[in-house]
Formats: C-alpha cells, sequence, structure tokens
C-alpha cells in the first residue's frame, strides 16, 4: 500500500499569527515538504491545479519536475488534474515529458474543477462538467496509445494525423485515477477503463466514500477488469498529530476555526464526528486509518491533507516526522497483513511495463 | 388498511409557537381526513429550531450532519408534507428556507404539500400565494389548494369557526390527493440509473 501526502496549495492567513505567506515563500514551501515526504519514507506527493487566488499551483509539471530532479523515490501525482478545461492535447504532452523526466515515477488524477468562473476562462461552461471530462479523456487515452491521431469530437479542434511528443516512456502511459466526491459517471468512468478511483473523504460524510467505492468496484468488475475486490482505491485523508492528543486538539483547532472550506461552522469535535478529520495521538490516527478499510475494502493508496489552512512549514514538516517514523509504519505493517495475496498493489511504471511484456495483447488493446 | 407517513415541517421559533399549534391543527386534521378514506397515518414532525445551528452548518460545510441528514430523509421519504412557517419581513423565515436550500435537486418532486403560515396580522396572509406557493412550484411539489395562515386573531375564535373550516378543507384536500397514489415515492436514486458508459462517451446521455 502507498502512503503520501496532497496538498491544494493554498496561500493562507495563519490564523495564530495573522501572516500570510508570499507565493514565494509557499512554493519553496511545497517542494521542501515533497522531499521531506521522501526523506520520512512515504511514498507519494500529489499536487493540485487552481487558476485563482488564493492558489499557487497553476503549473503543476512544471513544480513535480523540479521535485523529481531532487528526489529519487518518490512517486509524483495529482490532486487533481482538471481534465475539463485544459487541453487534452497538453496534457498528454506535458505529462509524458515529466514522465521521461522522472523516470517514470508520474501518475495523475483526474478531476473535473468545481470553480465555475474558471470554465469560462478556458473557454467550457461548467454544465458540461460530465461530457467533457468523458470526451477529453478518450482523446488523452488515444493519444498516449496510438502514435498517429484523428480525431474529431465537440470540445476541440480536430486532428488529423497529430502524433502528441514524447510518447510515454516505454511506450506505457502513465497511471490515470479518476477523483469525484459524489458523481456516480466518474466512478463509472473509472471502471470502465480499469483505472484507480480516488475518493476526496476529506470533506464529506464517510457514506458518500463508501457509496463511490462500492459502485465503482461493482463496474469495475462489470467492465471485467477483475473482481470488485481487486479495483484500484485511493483514499484521501486529513490528520494533525502530535505525540498528546490535547497538544494536538490544542494547536490544531484555530487552525480549524478559520479554515477556508469547512471553517466558522461546527466545532472541530463535530466535524471529526461527521468526516474522517482526525485530530490526536499517532496511535488515534493509525487506528482511525485501519477502520477506513472496514468501509471501502482493501484499498492501494492513502493520502492526507496536512499543509493547508495556513499551517506554518515548520509545523508541516514535524506533522511529516511523525507520519514517517509513527503512523506509516504501523499502518504499512497492519494493513499488510490484513490484505489477501489477490488484491493489487497499486500500479506504477514499474508493474506496468512488467504486465505488458507478460500479455501484450491486452495492454495494446 | 395503508398506512400513510406524514412529514410535518414547522418552522416557529417560541416555545410552544402559534406555528407549531397551527401544525398539529392541520395534522390531526390530516390524519382523520386520511381515516374517513380508509388509511391510516404514523406522523413524524420536523422542528426546524432543533436544527438551527445544523442548517448554519451545512451551508459552511457543504454537507448535512447526521441529525440534519435524518430530518431531511424524514421529509423526503413521506407520503405528503405539511410546511408551516412564521411570516418574517414580508416572507417566509430564513429558517424555514434554509430547510428547503439543503434538499437535494428533485427531493419534493409530486410530494403532496399542504402550505401553512402564521402571523401577528392578517395583513400578512398573501405571503402563502406570493412566496410559499412559487416556491413549491419550483420544487415541482403538488400543493392543495388550499393554504392555511392563521393570525393571533384567529385563535381567539371569534370568526365562528373559520379557521377550522379553512383547516378541515386543506386537511381533506391533502388526503384526496394521498389517497390518489401509491405508497412512499422515495426519490431516485442517483447510483440506480447512471447511463451506460457507453451511452456517455457516444454523448447520449
Amino acid at each position: 500500500m502507498q502512503f503520501g501526502v496532497f496538498s491544494v496549495s493554498d496561500l493562507t492567513t495563519d490564523p495564530t499569527t495573522g501572516r500570510t505567506p508570499s507565493e514565494a515563500e509557499r512554493i519553496q514551501a511545497i517542494v521542501r515538504i515533497a522531499e521531506k515526504a521522501e526523506e520520512v519514507g512515504l511514498d507519494v506527493f500529489a499536487l493540485g491545479e487552481h487558476h485563482n487566488p488564493p492558489f499557487f499551483s497553476s503549473s503543476p509539471t512544471t513544480t513535480l519536475a523540479y521535485v523529481a530532479a531532487r528526489t529519487s523515490r518518490l512517486q509524483l501525482s495529482t490532486a487533481t488534474t482538471l481534465i475539463t478545461t485544459n487541453d487534452p492535447v497538453k496534457i498528454a504532452e506535458d505529462y509524458a515529458m515529466l514522465q521521461h523526466l522522472a523516470g517514470g515515477r508520474v501518475d495523475l488524477m483526474m478531476g473535473r474543477g468545481n470553480t465555475g468562473p474558471v470554465y469560462p476562462w478556458f473557454g467550457q461552461d461548467i454544465r458540461e462538467g460530465i461530457p467533457l471530462a468523458v470526451e477529453n479523456y478518450a482523446l488523452l487515452r488515444r493519444l498516449w496509445t496510438e502514435d498517429v491521431v484523428d480525431w474529431s469530437g465537440r470540445y476541440r479542434t480536430p486532428l488529423q494525423g497529430f502524433t502528441s511528443t514524447p510518447r510515454p516512456l516505454d511506450g506505457v502511459p502513465p497511471f490515470v485515477w479518476h477523483g469525484s466526491i459524489r458523481s456516480p459517471q466518474i466512478a463509472e468512468q473509472a471502471a470502465y477503463y480499469g483505472d484507480g478511483f480516488f475518493s476526496n473523504h476529506i470533506f464529506w460524510p464517510k457514506e458518500h466514500t463508501q457509496r463511490m467505492v462500492e459502485f465503482y468496484r461493482k463496474r469495475y468488475e462489470h467492465h471485467g477488469h477483475g473482481s470488485a475486490d481487486q479495483a484500484i482505491v485511493g483514499l484521501g485523508g486529513q490528520v494533525f498529530v502530535r505525540r498528546n492528543s490535547q497538544d494536538a486538539v490544542r494547536e490544531f483547532r484555530p487552525y480549524f476555526d478559520n479554515a477556508p472550506v469547512y471553517g466558522h461552522g461546527p466545532s472541530l469535535e463535530e466535524f471529526s464526528r461527521e468526516t474522517p478529520l482526525t485530530v490526536g495521538s499517532p496511535q488515534q490516527v493509525i487506528e482511525r486509518t485501519l477502520g477506513f478499510r472496514d468501509y471501502v475494502g482493501d484499498y492501494q493508496r492513502q493520502l492526507f491533507l496536512i499543509d493547508h489552512a495556513g499551517l506554518p512549514l515548520k509545523t508541516v514538516l514535524e506533522q511529516l516526522d511523525l507520519l514517517g517514523e509513527e503512523v506509516v509504519p504501523v499502518l504499512r505493517k497492519e494493513f499488510a497483513a490484513l490484505k489477501p495475496a489477490h488484491v493489487p498493489d497499486a500500479p506504477t511504471h514499474a508493474s506496468l511495463v512488467a504486465a505488458r511484456a507478460t500479455t501484450p495483447e491486452e495492454v495494446s488493446a | 388498511m395503508t398506512t400513510r407517513t406524514l412529514a410535518v415541517v414547522s418552522a416557529g421559533l417560541s416555545t410552544p409557537s402559534s406555528t407549531r399549534l397551527l401544525a398539529d391543527r392541520l395534522t390531526a386534521a390530516t390524519v382523520a381526513a386520511l381515516r374517513e378514506r380508509g388509511e391510516d397515518a404514523t406522523v413524524e414532525v420536523v422542528e426546524l429550531r432543533e436544527h438551527a445551528r445544523d442548517l448554519a452548518d451545512a451551508f459552511v460545510t457543504g454537507f448535512p450532519n447526521a441529525a440534519l441528514r435524518a430530518a431531511v430523509a424524514t421529509v423526503t421519504g413521506a407520503d405528503a408534507v405539511v410546511a408551516v412557517t412564521p411570516v418574517f419581513t414580508a416572507s417566509y423565515s430564513g429558517l424555514f428556507k434554509s430547510f428547503v436550500d439543503v434538499l437535494d435537486d428533485g427531493a419534493l418532486t409530486g410530494k403532496p404539500v399542504l402550505l401553512a403560515a402564521t402571523a401577528g396580522t392578517a395583513r400578512h396572509s398573501l405571503v402563502l400565494e406570493h412566496a410559499m406557493r412559487p416556491l413549491f412550484a419550483y420544487l415541482r411539489a403538488v400543493t392543495v389548494p388550499t393554504a392555511v395562515f392563521a393570525a393571533s386573531e384567529d385563535w381567539a375564535g371569534g370568526d365562528g369557526g373559520e379557521l377550522s373550516r379553512r383547516i378541515d378543507r386543506a386537511a381533506g384536500e391533502l388526503a384526496d390527493v394521498v389517497t390518489g397514489r401509491p405508497s412512499s415515492a422515495r426519490p431516485a436514486d442517483p447510483f440506480a440509473d447512471v447511463p451506460s458508459f457507453e451511452d456517455l462517451l457516444r454523448g447520449q446521455a
């Protein structure tokens, strides 16, 4: 099982000091967070994509390529790549390029984006979100798997004799996850292609995650990619951890109370009850996280959100130390002991290359 | 004997409130009207006052918490709804509208609804026709023709029982609509009718 962190790349005022980091500071901080994730033994770093303040990450492949150069083992991913408003041709080119530079340590998570004005800024309409995600992704797959593409569709100019370069590393495109909080069509899309499904699992009650994952697993089996329990599932999660539970609650509360997404509403205790948020000791985070398996089954990837709401870099790095030293090693051991042998790990470049070598006809189909 | 579920939404703020008092009168009359038509009824009351903070939280977090989810399920799963609000500043109360705002699209489509309101004077009575009924028309609910308004003076009983007659007429209309239809039409399950991906790819869904 893979463990990692994902960032939405927000620039938020630290409510305890009133200080807002500059873009320059926050961009350097995100690189440091990614490096630290590798240093403490985590597997994945995923970065969001936004095209409006207060977010800085408009160009994830630039950041991820820089991180790739400064790390050697870390898997680089996105959270999420906007499949609706980006040109699929540019996604195909950018991420194949990144894949080469990173030596294959790249996968992507597709998302639609829920910021209304971003769509018209990129010539699209949010009401067309699902059809855009469907058409653009179908084209993206062809651009990665076919050397020469003739294509026409509803949302971009037609292509005649187009070759997306560079070709994917070793002829194997990056693995793709699809993220959605509550659109069953996106779970269906992931299942249809045998891709991964990632549930945000932060802002909403677990029942939403449970239902979406159950539906994705059922459809994964229906589309013939394997049994339902072999489908590739990833979960988000939000934690704040200190050795002592009371210290964690006391330190995180002002960040929670003023957080951009859920602040000024329910109490930290209420939100912890209603959603997967866990604020407490390493043991509490371990127990809660192991409990995710009870409602989604054996899954392949767990990403934690730890750097939002104005938390200073020093605190985030301390969070990574605690995750790497006390939380993740236990989770690795416990999850591995529970997982049956026929449930696969998350695909990596190496495993996809190996799979193609053993069953060439399936991969090229 | 068919048993129907009747959800009663009351947005009164004081305890006891005249809004709840009117809601109870309408409920008793509706249960009696259903019995006359050979049907039984179970009643579930949603006092919005108890969910005031849940509603505020739902706006901030984007999802209803467990207590509010239960209240929403009570209303969306009922065979009929009695909806009663006090008049605040020329319309239904903000608390009442907040509850309507957290319902999913289509949650009240085709649902038989009896509308009612309370206020200090009868000068506000057209709020039912100019605010409440358009709101429920937008929700595609089936509102019964008689909406019941009760001003403070109506509780004095000096109108020769006019309020009681309106309550009975509205309850009879609601019972007529309910008995003519199958039991508990639950809202559509979004996971049950996901189009096949081939249809999505062809742009047909």
